[in-house]
C-alpha cells in the first residue's frame, strides 16, 4: 500500500502545473466550508445560547393546551399548586435535569402616573431563575448604586428597556401595574423599577419581569399557582432524550378528558429562531454539496485527463502482469492524494481564517441585539467529517477512471498511440 | 518438453465486415534458454505471434502451452497473474515509468506484480542492475539516462522477477546499430547467467545473425526455420 501511494503521489508531481491548479480548487472550497461552518456555527451556538440561557430555558412544561393560545397569556390554563407539585416531583426523578423554576405569565397595564402602555410579564422566583437562565443577569441595565446583586427583591419590578424609554421610565421611578385576573376583577399595584431589561429575540424576549409572589398577589391567585416551569438540562444530557424522559414521567397524570395534563416543549418548539437555526444548517449542508461538487468535478476532469495521458504506461504495467486491482488502485490514490492534499492546506487555511477572525474582535448585529462578539469556532469533529467527506469525494471522483485504466486490454494499450 | 508450443495458430481480426487473417496455422515449439527471433516484414504477424505467446491477445484458433500451462484459456485476471510470474517484456520504446528511478523501475514488478521482502528484493535488483551494467544510474530517472541504458534498465526490469521466458517486439528499433549489437549481447549473456529464454520480433538483419533460432514470417505463415544448437542462428 504503502508504494502504491509513493508512485500515486510521484505521479502527482508530474503534470505540477495541473495539479497546483487542481488542488487550489480543492483548497478553495475545504477553505470555503471550515470559514462557513466555524462562523455560522458559531453564530447558531451564539444565538441559541443567548435564547436559552437568558429567556426560554432549554425546555419548558406547561398544562396542555397553554401554549396554543400563549399570545392571550390565558389565567385559566396555569397549572395549580397541587400540579405544580406532582410536576416537580416527577422532574426530582428524571436524569440529566439540572435545574427548574416556576414561571407566572401575565399580562397588566403599566403607569408611571403619566403614561400607561401595555406589558407583558413574566414573574420569577428569584433564587430558582438565575439556575435555569444564567444569561439573564446580562441582559440587566441601569441599575442605580447600591442595587443588589439578587435578580429582584419583592415589590421591584425590571422594565424592558424599550418601554422604559417610550414612556420615559427609569431605574428607580415607581410605577403601577394594573392587571385584571381570571374571574375578571382588575387589581393594582405600586412597584419600584430597580433596572431595565434588553431586548432579545423570540417569545418573550420584551417581557417585564417581576417576583412571582408580587404577581400571586396582583392576580390574587392561590400559592403555587404558576404558568410554566423551565428547565435546563446537563450540558452532557441530550435534550430530546431528557424531554422524552420527562414526557414519560408526566404521562402518568391525564386531565379530565384523560388527555396527558402536560406538555412538554423544547426550547426549539417555542422560538420562531430554531427555523432560521434549521436554515443556517441547511445552509452549510448547502455548502458542503458545493464543495464535494467542486472535489468531484476537478478530481474526475484531472484523473480523466491522467488517464488518457498514460494510456501506454498503463498498457506496460498491465503486460507485466500488473493485477487490475493494483492499477485501479494506483489511481484512486492519486486522486485521493490530490484531495488529501487539498484537505490538509484547506483546513490550515480556514482554521487560520477562523482564528484571525476571531482575533480581530468582529461585532455583528442581530434582530435588535447590537455589538454581539463574533467567536468563530469549529470542532475537531466537524474537521474530520470534512476531511473524510473531501477524502471520499476524491476516491470516488478517481474511481470511475481508474477502473477504466484497470480494464484497459494491454494490447489495446501499448498500441495506442 | 518444450518450454513453449503453439499448435495450429490461427488469428483473424474483425473490422466491420472484413476480415483480415493476420496468423494462420502457426506451429513451433522452443526449447528453454534459447534466442529466439521472428522476423519478416511489417504485417507479416510478428507482433500478433508474440502477443499470443505473451498471454495479451488470444488466437482464433489453435492452442498455446507456455512453461506447461494452457494459456489460450486463460482469463485476465488469470493471464495477467501468469504474465506476472512467468513472462518478462521488454518494448521498442523501453516504457520505463518516467516518475520512478533506474533502480525503482526495475525494483516496480517485485513490489506490484510479485511482492518479495525488501531484503531480497535489494539483492535482486542490485544483481541485476550490475548485470545490465546499470548500477552507477540506479539513482537517475529515464529521462536522464541514454536509450541504449533505458532499453539495459528495460532488460533488468524484464529479467528481475527471474522469468522463464522474454518477450521483447522490435527491442533495437529505436537504438543505434551499436548499441543495438549491445542490447542483443546482453540478452544472450541473461539466457546464458539465468537461463531464460528470449523471443524478440525484428526486421533488422543485422541482428538475426546473434539468435539461436530464427522463424520467418510472410502473411502470417511461418515459412522458414532456421536453428543452430550452438547459440548462433545458422542461415539459409
Amino acid at each position: 500500500m504503502r508504494s502504491i501511494f509513493k508512485i500515486a503521489f510521484r505521479n502527482m508531481t508530474r503534470y505540477k502545473r495541473r495539479t497546483i491548479l487542481t488542488s487550489l480548487l480543492i483548497i478553495l472550497g475545504v477553505t470555503m466550508v471550515v470559514l462557513f461552518s466555524g462562523l455560522a456555527g458559531s453564530v447558531k451556538s451564539m444565538m441559541v445560547g443567548i435564547i436559552t440561557d437568558s429567556n426560554l430555558g432549554h425546555l419548558q412544561i406547561h398544562k396542555r393546551g397553554y401554549v396554543s393560545s400563549i399570545d392571550t397569556l390565558p389565567l385559566n390554563l396555569n397549572m395549580n399548586a397541587k400540579g405544580y407539585e406532582n410536576a416537580t416531583a416527577a422532574l426530582e426523578r428524571t436524569a440529566g435535569v439540572e435545574s427548574f423554576a416556576p414561571r407566572l405569565k401575565l399580562g397588566a397595564v403599566l403607569s408611571n402616573f403619566v403614561e400607561s402602555t401595555n406589558v407583558r410579564l413574566t414573574a420569577v422566583d428569584p433564587a430558582k431563575e438565575p439556575l435555569v437562565c444564567p444569561g439573564l443577569a446580562s441582559r440587566l441595565v441601569g441599575a442605580p448604586e447600591g442595587t443588589p446583586d439578587s435578580l429582584l427583591e419583592p415589590g421591584q419590578i425590571i422594565i424592558p428597556q424599550k418601554v422604559a424609554n417610550g414612556i420615559g421610565i427609569k431605574p428607580g421611578d415607581t410605577v403601577v401595574l394594573v392587571a385584571t385576573n381570571r374571574d375578571g376583577s382588575v387589581n393594582g399595584m405600586q412597584f419600584t423599577v430597580s433596572r431595565l431589561i434588553e431586548d432579545i429575540m423570540g417569545p418573550s424576549g420584551k417581557d417585564a419581569y417581576m417576583h412571582i409572589d408580587d404577581a400571586r398577589s396582583l392576580l390574587r391567585t392561590e400559592k403555587g399557582e404558576v404558568s410554566e416551569i423551565v428547565l435546563r438540562v446537563n450540558p452532557e444530557a441530550d435534550l430530546i432524550h431528557v424531554s422524552k424522559q420527562i414526557e414519560n414521567a408526566l404521562g402518568e397524570f391525564k386531565n379530565k378528558q384523560d388527555k396527558p395534563a402536560f406538555e412538554v416543549h423544547t426550547w426549539a418548539d417555542l422560538s420562531p429562531f430554531a427555523n432560521i437555526a434549521n436554515m443556517i444548517d441547511l445552509l452549510i449542508i448547502t455548502v458542503k454539496i458545493v464543495m464535494i461538487a467542486i472535489v468531484l468535478i476537478s478530481v474526475l476532469n484531472v484523473m480523466l485527463m491522467s488517464v488518457f495521458e498514460r494510456i501506454r504506461e498503463i498498457g506496460t504495467i498491465a503486460a507485466m502482469g500488473t493485477p487490475p486491482v493494483k492499477i485501479l488502485a494506483l489511481f484512486v490514490a492519486e486522486g485521493f492524494c490530490l484531495g488529501l492534499l487539498g484537505t490538509a492546506t484547506g483546513i490550515v487555511l480556514g482554521v487560520a481564517g477562523l482564528l484571525g477572525i476571531k482575533a480581530s474582535h468582529v461585532t455583528f448585529s442581530f434582530g435588535r441585539m447590537d455589538n454581539l462578539l463574533l467567536r468563530p469556532d469549529i470542532n475537531l469533529t466537524e474537521l474530520a467529517i470534512i476531511a473524510a467527506m473531501v477524502l471520499a469525494a476524491s476516491a470516488l471522483a478517481a474511481l470511475q477512471p481508474a477502473w477504466k485504466a484497470s480494464r484497459m486490454e494491454p494490447v489495446d494499450a501499448l498500441g495506442h498511440v | 518438453m518444450a518450454l513453449i508450443e503453439l499448435t495450429g495458430i490461427s488469428k483473424t481480426y474483425h473490422t466491420g465486415q472484413m476480415d483480415h487473417p493476420a496468423l494462420d496455422g502457426i506451429t513451433i515449439a522452443i526449447e528453454p534458454a534459447r534466442l529466439v527471433t521472428f522476423v519478416g516484414p511489417s504485417g507479416s504477424g510478428k507482433t500478433t505471434l508474440l502477443n499470443i505467446i505473451g498471454c495479451m491477445d488470444k488466437p482464433t484458433a489453435g492452442e498455446v502451452r507456455v512453461a506447461g500451462m494452457r494459456t489460450d484459456t486463460l482469463n485476465r485476471r488469470q493471464a495477467a497473474a501468469f504474465r506476472g510470474g512467468h513472462l518478462g517484456f521488454i518494448f521498442q520504446s523501453f516504457n520505463l515509468i518516467p516518475v520512478l528511478s533506474v533502480y525503482e523501475n526495475v525494483e516496480y514488478p517485485l513490489i506490484m506484480i510479485n511482492p518479495t521482502p525488501a531484503p531480497e528484493r535489494r539483492e535482486r535488483v542490485l544483481r541485476v542492475l550490475e548485470a545490465v551494467g546499470m548500477t552507477e544510474h540506479r539513482d537517475k530517472r529515464p529521462d536522464q539516462v541514454s536509450g541504449g541504458q533505458k532499453q539495459r534498465v528495460a532488460v533488468a526490469r524484464a529479467l528481475v522477477t527471474n522469468p522463464q521466458v522474454v518477450l521483447a517486439d522490435e527491442p533495437t528499433a529505436n537504438l543505434d546499430q551499436k548499441t543495438a549489437q549491445r542490447i542483443i549481447a546482453l540478452m544472450r549473456q541473461m539466457r546464458d547467467a539465468f537461463g531464460t529464454t528470449f523471443i524478440f520480433s525484428t526486421h533488422d538483419p543485422r541482428i538475426v545473425e546473434h539468435a539461436d533460432e530464427i522463424h520467418t514470417l510472410e502473411d502470417g505463415r511461418l515459412v522458414k526455420e532456421n536453428h543452430d544448437a550452438t547459440g548462433g542462428a545458422a542461415h539459409a
